[in-house]
C-alpha cells in the first residue's frame, strides 16, 4: 500500500484534475487573475464536472480566469469576498443560478488557515455588529466583542506557483502567492499547477513557502496569459 | 472653495505620522501615497500580501503578479516584503497597521462606517475592508462630504449595511477636516472659503465643539 506522498508528478492537467467529481468544494488561489492556475481552471470545464462550490477571493474577472466557471454554468456556489466590477458574478447573483456568499476577506483566508490547523472555529474582531455576525455566536474577550467564526475546508485545491519539486514544495512569485499555500492546507486534495518543475534539492529548504506534505498532485505548465486587471504605470522623468 | 481630489489627498497625507505602516484603501486614498516627502520612512502595506508597496512601475517594467489590493501594477521598495493572505490579516487583524485610510459611503457620528453595499445597488463586495476598520489602530476617512445627488454622508447613523462599529477617528472631505465626536462631528479644519454655516447644511449630524 502506497501513501499519497509518491509519484505526485503528472503528464497532463486532464490526469492531475482526474480525482475531481460533481459537487466537489473547490478552493482556487489568485488576487483576481493574479497568480490563477489558468490551465487548472480551463482544465475543470473541459472535465465537465457539475454544482461545484467555489472558494475563491474573486471568482474572476473581464470574463477571464474563472469567469469561465460561471460562464459555464458548472458552478451551484460561490464563497468570496469581493465581487467589484466582476459582471459575471454580478449577473450570476442577479439572476439567482449561484449561490453567492461574500465574507471579509481577512475572515476568508483564516477559516481556511484554521481549517489546515485542525481548528474548527475561531473568535474574530471583524465583523461585530455587521450583516456578517447574523445568526453567529459572539463572546466578550477583555472589553471587546468577537465573533465565532467556523473553518472552510474544501476538497480541491487548485493552486499556481512559480517552481515546485517532485514532492510538492513549491516557491511563488511577488503578490501570486495570495490565499495559495493556505488554501493548500485547507484541502484534501491539492493540485499544484507549476510553471516549472524542478528536481528535489533545487528549492533551498529555506526557501519553501508551500511544503509539498500539503500537496498531492504537480503539473507542469509552462505557458501563461497572466493577464493584467489594471496596467498602471508612470513616466520616467528626464 | 473647496478642495480637489488631490488637495484632500494632500491634506490626507499630512495626518501620516513618519515611520508609520499605513495601509490605503481602493480608489482616491491610493492618491495619498503621492505626497509624502521621500523621506517620512512610511510603509504601505497592501493586503494582498505586500508590505513596502512602491509606486507604480515604469512603462515596460509592468508585472502582472505584482499588483496592489486595487488589482493596478505596483512596485516594490527596498526592504519591501511578500507573503501570503493569512500573515497579510494577521498584520491587519493584529494591530500591527498603524493607520488605514478607506472610501466611504456613510459614516455615523458614534464613528460607525459604512462603505460596501448600498442596498438596490451594486454590491461591491467586503474585501478587507470590515478587517482594516476594525483592525488597524487608527481608521481616516477620505470622501467627498455629500453624495453625488447632494445628500449628506456624515450622518446621526449610518441607513447602509456596517463595514464596522465606531471604528472611524476622523473624516478628510472636500469641504473640511472633522472629528468623530460622539454627539456629532467636531471641525478640525475649513478647506479655503468654505464657512461653518456650510459645513452645518451639509452635514446630517450635529457639529459639536471639540472636547
Amino acid at each position: 500500500m502506497n501513501g499519497r506522498h509518491r509519484d505526485k508528478v503528472r503528464p497532463d492537467v486532464a490526469d492531475a484534475l482526474e480525482p475531481l467529481f460533481d459537487g466537489a468544494r473547490v478552493m482556487v488561489g489568485g488576487f483576481g487573475l493574479c497568480g490563477n492556475a489558468e490551465a487548472l481552471i480551463a482544465g475543470v470545464v473541459d472535465r465537465g464536472v457539475k454544482d461545484l462550490h467555489l472558494i475563491s477571493n474573486n471568482a474572476g474577472n473581464m470574463g477571464l480566469g474563472l469567469a469561465a466557471w460561471l460562464r459555464a454554468g458548472i458552478l451551484a456556489k460561490v464563497t468570496c469576498t469581493y465581487l467589484g466590477n466582476n459582471q459575471d458574478l454580478h449577473d450570476a447573483r442577479a439572476s439567482g443560478a449561484v449561490d453567492i456568499e461574500v465574507v471579509p476577506q481577512g475572515t476568508f483566508v483564516e477559516r481556511m488557515r484554521a481549517a489546515g490547523a485542525g481548528i474548527p472555529a475561531f473568535y474574530t474582531p471583524t465583523g461585530v455588529g455587521t450583516i456578517v455576525a447574523d445568526g453567529k455566536e459572539t463572546r466578550v474577550f477583555g472589553e471587546r466583542t468577537y465573533l465565532l467564526e467556523e473553518a472552510l475546508e474544501a476538497d480541491f485545491a487548485l493552486i499556481r506557483c512559480r517552481a515546485a519539486d517532485p514532492f510538492g514544495n513549491a516557491r511563488f512569485w511577488r503578490t501570486a502567492r495570495n490565499f495559495s499555500p493556505i488554501m493548500a492546507t485547507a484541502a484534501k486534495t491539492t493540485i499544484l499547477e507549476a510553471d516549472a518543475l524542478v528536481a528535489l534539492g533545487e528549492i533551498d529548504p529555506d526557501d519553501v513557502h508551500l511544503p509539498g506534505i500539503f500537496v498531492h498532485r504537480v503539473v507542469e505548465v509552462l505557458d501563461h496569459d497572466d493577464p493584467f486587471e489594471y496596467r498602471t504605470t508612470r513616466e520616467k522623468k528626464a | 472653495m473647496s478642495w480637489t481630489k488631490q488637495e484632500m489627498a494632500e491634506r490626507a497625507a499630512k495626518e501620516i505620522a513618519p515611520g508609520s505602516i499605513v495601509n490605503l484603501g481602493i480608489g482616491l486614498p491610493t492618491l495619498v501615497a503621492d505626497y509624502l516627502p521621500g523621506d517620512a520612512g512610511v510603509w504601505f502595506h497592501s493586503e494582498n500580501g505586500l508590505l513596502g508597496m512602491g509606486p507604480f512601475p515604469f512603462e515596460g517594467e509592468e508585472d502582472s503578479q505584482l499588483i496592489n489590493a486595487g488589482k493596478q501594477t505596483v512596485t516594490v521598495v527596498p526592504g519591501g516584503s511578500i507573503f501570503d493572505s493569512a500573515t497579510s490579516f494577521a498584520m491587519i487583524r493584529g494591530g500591527h497597521v498603524d493607520l488605514a485610510i478607506l472610501g466611504a459611503m456613510q459614516v455615523a457620528m458614534n464613528g460607525d462606517l459604512a462603505n460596501w453595499w448600498i442596498p438596490d445597488g451594486k454590491m461591491m463586495g467586503i474585501g478587507g475592508a470590515m478587517d482594516l476598520a476594525s483592525g488597524a489602530k487608527r481608521i481616516l476617512v477620505l470622501t467627498r462630504h455629500v453624495t453625488k445627488t447632494g445628500a449628506p454622508k456624515l450622518l446621526p447613523a449610518c441607513d447602509y449595511p456596517l463595514t464596522a462599529q465606531g471604528c472611524v477617528h476622523r473624516v478628510v472631505t472636500d469641504l473640511a477636516v472633522l472629528d468623530v465626536a460622539g454627539a456629532g462631528f467636531s471641525i478640525v479644519e475649513l478647506a479655503p472659503g468654505v464657512t461653518t454655516e456650510e459645513i452645518v447644511e451639509k452635514t446630517g449630524a450635529p457639529l459639536v465643539d471639540a472636547t
